[in-house]
């Protein structure tokens, strides 16, 4: 997901204000078409109204201006989990608390279906970092 | 028991001072307060295993931290090393000695800009070393200069003792009012966490839009919650100083940061949550301070890429606050919070104190500093409403902070509320949840039910929902799948359209992500963050500075005492005084022979243009009752109107001087009287009555007759007054200088 423009700097913020037509919904709508109207008529479910992978980035480009790189990995980690289903997301949180998963395995194969079926290279990573971290703090054993 | 009962008993047997026993009967002696005891955790700033701040870089990578070896690293270690720390800059930023750093968090010629990135290389302790060395007041200055966004906000408790819906509606509306930037609500029943929500988003939009909301329950409900669309942030993402705490806590450095990407997936805003002795309410100090694993918890939250904290205590405020120094701790773990560049919800949230006193002290320094939200939150409603135990501030004190706003000229984010419009909200916030209701099959409230929240001040006046009955409709609102979108429809369809209009403007905040950024508000329609509007102070005249606007809203408050006011009330008395007394003028007074007589020496305005004393007494009967008693005592009375002074010394003076017998009474139209002898400095009189806010009409006449003992030159029993303690100045000195200036301003015309 590269970008051909400059990266946004601060001036950029907010993007609603300053790129209003580029800010779209989960369908490629625009912003500004999410009125009563438009969602009286029913052009518009809640899951329509999501931010996008694109829209993280802008805002991790404008949080890296700003001097916040840790929050710039924040919001990338997020793009990447846009598409994650509600449920798989849950499951992923759950697997990620002390004792669910039984070993090591567990959070390496969660990783490795983030990386392949969505692309989520760096929550992959992040999740792989956790697992060697259990392991070498024994985070592994049930707590219930 | 009688008084002479008591007053014997507590003096027999006395063995101490008694003072100790009117103390014991405080509420701060309700207060517990701890002994410091560094090895078992009870230290606010030196605990007795805290470490010395180090690094050791090797080959670009860490390979020893606060004096701990990359081996034996903790997951809370392993996680601050990898993500928080900058190894370019860390070795160069240890090297600073801690006191200079000190130094610069109060230099108003070093940016926060500096100061911020100078900590992206620094470890735990370092950090805690170079806040430490901070007294209070430098604390607090450092705070105003290094918080992330420039203007001032705060954020309310809504809940109630009934999880009724229709009275979190009302209340919602009314802190949407008062400007609060955001709101939290939470339940008696945490299954009631839906039907909570959806009242509270509803409400919050009445009026205007952009009060941001949270629904505290369990992590993964909230989350269920939030992608529902009831609510626009998450707050109660709690992190831990050791790693026992944390593991008992059910997550780990990873699985919160994983929620807090979870939610900016979704487009909604989070900060963490971490305060002082979190750990020793759990067990796993480590025999380390407050401060430093608070700063292990922060350095936590930087490093897991959130945009803000609640810190400063927050649960663990009460106990923080039974530790010496236990406040200040409080505020140094705040500076570390902003100093790592991070929003921060200021606690004041938990009420540390049965003492007012130490609430109020506690809450003032983050008042005059300036803070994203001074209270993580304020209770809004009564005490025995607030779900979350009583905060600082409560329903009951609201007024006290908008005075405090007012006293200070600083802006605690809050507006004055008039009473016509705070009814009228509550009726359109209940009507408009009861249409949502109604709309989709959750509940029909009767108009009583509805009557009885609106003028409620709190649930133990309302006639409404049943315990029972909330359940049900929040359970329902969970299994039909209701979301926000089914509640701005059902908004529109029943006329509600501004409101389901700001509903939807709250939606819509998910799709830009700007919300997401530093400490982000909504603030008339737009978004304010410390990305558009960063704390630019730089010392005075510089950052934030209150508008000519702000300043008139902040000494808005109710029921002001003005010229006209006193002027009013004074006209309202002059007609029945008027039945009661005529003033007739008899020509200019002479000097009286008679060796009985006294003079009264009355004020330029008595009985003309001012009718009744500041208890209440009609001067008609004030001069009675002199009268009487002078009479009484064997004197006689002559009544004189001195038009060349107010001052009652003077008046007094001038009477004694006029009188047969030397002595006499100056009385002011405000009730303020002295007896006076002819032959005494001015100010040196016989009698005072100085409180005339308690001096009754049975003291006037014992003054008379004390006037005219002293006239046979007896030496009468003087008349005391008893204040009981009363803060006369600040109840009677605004309308008391009010009344003085129409007296002076009566001098020197006749009658």
């Amino acid at each position: 997901m590269t970008s051909s423009r400059r990266p946004y700097g601060v001036s950029d913020f907010p993007l609603a204000e300053t790129h209003p037509t580029d800010v779209k919904t989960a369908n490629g709508r625009p912003l500004a078409d999410i009125t009563l109207d438009a969602v009286e008529a029913g052009d518009f479910s809640l899951s329509d109204i999501r931010i996008t992978p694109r829209t993280l980035l802008d805002q991790a480009e404008i949080a890296r201006a700003a001097g916040r790189a840790t929050l710039a990995a924040n919001f990338e980690r997020a793009a990447e989990l846009v598409d994650i289903p509600q449920a798989l997301m849950l499951e992923i949180y759950e697997l990620l608390r002390p004792g669910r998963a039984a070993e090591k395995g567990v959070l390496l194969d969660a990783a490795k279906r983030l990386r392949a079926d969505f692309g989520a290279q760096q929550t992959a990573s992040f999740i792989e970092e956790a697992a060697a971290a259990y392991e070498r703090r024994g985070l592994f054993k049930s707590r219930y | 028991m009688t008084t002479d009962d008591t007053l014997a008993a507590r003096q027999s047997g006395a063995n101490r001072w008694r003072r100790f026993d009117d103390w014991d009967n405080r509420p701060l002696r309700l207060d517990r307060f701890a002994v410091e005891d560094p090895e078992n955790g009870f230290s606010a700033f030196k605990g007795a295993c805290d470490p010395k701040p180090g690094l050791t870089i090797e080959n670009g990578r860490i390979s020893s931290m606060d004096g701990k070896p990359l081996a034996e690293f903790d997951m809370i270690d392993q996680f601050i090393a990898t993500h928080h720390l900058d190894v370019a800059i860390a070795a160069t930023a240890m090297d600073i000695p801690s006191q200079d750093i000190a130094r610069m968090l109060v230099d108003i010629a070093t940016p926060r800009e500096t100061l911020a990135k100078l900590a992206h290389g620094l470890t735990p302790a370092k950090l805690a070393e170079v806040v430490a060395q901070l007294s209070a007041v430098e604390l607090t200055f450092a705070f105003s200069k290094m918080r992330t966004r420039k203007s001032p906000g705060n954020q309310g408790h809504v809940t109630n003792a009934k999880d009724d819906p229709l009275q979190l509606a009302a209340d919602a509306a009314i802190a949407t009012a008062l400007g609060f930037d955001e709101i939290e609500t939470t339940m008696r029943v945490a299954r009631n966490a839906w039907s909570n929500a959806l009242a509270c988003a509803v409400g919050a939009a009445v009026g205007r839009w952009g009060t941001l909301f949270q629904c505290a329950s369990e992590e993964a409900e909230e989350l269920q919650i939030g992608l529902a669309g009831f609510t626009s942030y998450a707050e109660t993402v709690s992190v831990y100083g050791t790693e026992r705490a944390f593991i008992d806590g059910d997550d780990t450095p990873w699985s919160k940061a994983f929620l807090a990407s979870a939610y900016a997936s979704r487009g909604i805003k989070m900060r963490c949550t971490s305060g002082a002795a979190s750990e020793l309410l759990m067990g796993f100090h480590e025999a380390k301070s407050l401060l430093y694993l608070e700063a292990r918890c922060l350095c936590l939250q930087r490093a897991m890429g959130v945009q803000g904290t609640q810190n400063g205590g927050i649960d663990g405020a009460p106990l923080a606050s039974s530790i010496p120094g236990g406040v200040r701790e409080l505020m140094a773990e705040n500076l570390v919070a902003v100093w790592l560049d991070l929003e921060c919800a200021t606690g004041n949230d938990a009420r540390h104190s049965e003492s007012e006193i130490r609430v109020g002290a506690k809450i003032l320094p983050f008042l005059i500093a300036g803070s994203d939200l001074i209270c993580s939150g304020m209770g809004t409603i009564l005490k025995y409403d607030n779900s979350f135990n009583p905060s600082s501030f409560n329903g009951e004190e609201l007024e006290d902070f908008l005075v405090l706003q007012r006293d200070f000229e600083a802006d605690g984010g809050l507006t004055s509320i008039e009473d016509s419009s705070a009814l009228s909200l509550r009726r359109r916030a209940v009507d408009a949840l009861s249409a949502v209701l109604e709309e989709l099959g959750l509940g029909t409230p009767s108009e009583a039910m509805k009557q009885s929240v609106v003028v409620a001040s709190g649930s133990d006046e309302t006639r409404s929902y049943t315990p029972r009955e909330v359940a049900i409709i929040s359970d329902r609102i969970k299994q039909q799948n209701i979301t926000m979108i089914d509640v701005v429809k059902a908004l529109a369809r029943r006329g509600f359209r501004e409101e389901a209009q700001n509903v939807l403007n709250m939606l819509r905040l998910r799709v830009s992500g700007d919300y997401l950024q530093t400490a982000a508000v909504v603030r008339d329609g737009r978004i304010i963050s410390a990305v558009n509007q960063p704390n630019d102070y730089v010392g005075p005249g510089t950052g934030y500075r209150l508008s000519e606007q702000r300043q008139r809203e902040l000494a808005a408050i109710r029921d002001v005492l003005t010229r006209d006011e006193v002027l009013r009330a004074e006209a309202v008395f002059a007609a029945a005084e008027a039945k009661r007394i005529i003033y007739r003028a008899v020509g200019p007074a002479g000097q009286g022979g008679a060796a009985d007589e006294i003079v009264i020496g009355i004020s330029p305005a008595f009985g003309t243009k001012l009718y009744q004393t500041l208890a209440g007494h009609p001067l008609s009967a004030v001069l009675a009752a002199l009268c009487d008693g002078i009479r009484a005592g064997g004197g006689r009375p002559r009544v004189v109107r001195m038009v060349h002074t107010a001052d009652t010394s003077f008046l007094g003076l001038s009477a004694a001087r006029l009188a047969g017998s030397g002595i006499g009474i100056g009385i002011q139209a405000k009730g303020t009287a002295v007896i006076h002898q002819q032959d005494r400095l001015p100010h040196n009189n016989l009698e005072l009555f100085s409180n005339a806010p308690v001096t009754g009409l049975e003291h006037y006449r014992a003054l008379g007759e004390n006037a005219a003992a002293y006239a046979k030159q007896e030496m009468p029993q003087p008349i005391m007054v008893p204040t009981g303690g009363m803060a006369l100045g600040a109840r009677f000195h605004a309308r008391v200088a009010l009344i003085y200036s129409i007296e002076t301003g009566a001098r020197g015309r006749s009658t």
